[in-house]
């Protein structure tokens, strides 16, 4: 993993990945959303309204793959002092937090005609609001300092505690009774769903896999160079010191 | 255009599918912007900071060799 820790071999690993990923994000999703809207049936309980699942679930799976990210690259950063490890996590964050909080918003707009309710304060639903507020909490708290190595050091605690919310949500169906359905996808015995629906949620998922890629790279590069910005600010404030 | 106003419909479900895709759509796309904006505009300031090291470094006379 040492090999990728140098900035200037992540910025040119970035520049052969970032056209690649662009151009699976943007086909994935196009072929993901005329499946999901006109190639697949209606459910026969829920009707039409089961084509919300094709943005709800993958954006649910994206934020807490996001999250795992965030603290994985949050310990490397702890234990081994990573120079991009902090900068990949940070850059995580607003992934992470826009497909969190599309998961909750598609998730009222699905649960209003479905179970008659925008809300409930059920455990499912509940532990995915806490991890929007984990990753918000996580914003603030890395930009909170001056000094940005004590912002880093502090939100990837910060990040790793909240990882306990993790398997909280992953199982939160089976622990407690609740209105959302178990998982039907990633279980034992193979996927409760049909192909024709499993098409566009794949689709989705790797859709929205390589925009979070796409994402990482651009804000790895502008926080790369913020941080070369500083470096250079700080020498001239030095001289211009040292000049006086 | 029957068949754009049944698309619309979605058999009485159009007003929740039609916002979840729509408000998606627009959340990712303003993450996409934003960080290609910051990717660009923090390069840029640091590519003139360079600029502005490297021409103090070679001094006067590289300049007026160029």
């Amino acid at each position: 993993m040492h090999r990728f820790a140098n900035p200037a071999r992540f910025l040119r690993l970035a520049k052969v990945i970032l056209p690649w990923s662009a151009a699976i994000a943007l086909l994935s999703l196009a072929a993901g959303l005329y499946f999901a809207l006109l190639g697949s049936p209606a459910d026969y309980q829920q009707g039409e309204s089961v084509r919300i699942m094709y943005v709800h679930v993958p954006a649910a799976w994206m934020g807490m793959f996001c999250y795992v990210a965030m603290a994985v690259f949050s310990a490397m950063a702890l234990i081994w002092k990573h120079p991009l490890a902090d900068l990949l996590a940070k850059a995580t964050a607003p992934v992470g937090a826009a497909f969190t909080f599309l998961c909750l918003l598609t998730g009222s707009l699905w649960g209003k005609p479905m179970w008659g309710t925008w809300w409930a304060w059920d455990a499912r639903l509940t532990s995915m609001l806490i991890l929007l507020f984990l990753y918000l909490g996580y914003m603030a708290l890395v930009n909170a300092f001056d000094d940005p190595e004590r912002g880093h050091k502090a939100a990837a605690i910060l990040a790793l505690v909240g990882a306990v919310n993790i398997p909280v949500i992953k199982w939160s169906v089976d622990w407690w009774n609740t209105l959302h359905q178990p998982a039907s996808v990633v279980k034992m015995g193979g996927p409760a769903i049909d192909a024709s629906m499993l098409v566009p949620l794949l689709l989705m998922a790797l859709g929205f896999k390589a925009y979070w890629v796409c994402i990482l790279i651009l804000r790895g590069r502008a926080e790369i160079a913020a941080q070369k910005i500083r470096v250079i600010r700080m020498a001239q404030i030095h001289a211009a010191a040292q000049a006086e | 255009m029957e068949s754009i106003q049944t698309m619309l419909h979605m058999g009485g479900y159009g007003g929740y599918i039609w916002p979840a895709y729509g408000i998606s759509v627009v959340v990712l796309l303003l993450v996409l912007l934003a960080s290609l904006a910051a990717a660009r505009k923090n390069e840029a300031e640091l590519d003139v900071l360079q600029q502005a090291r490297r021409g103090r470094r070679n001094g006067n006379s590289s300049e007026s060799q160029e």
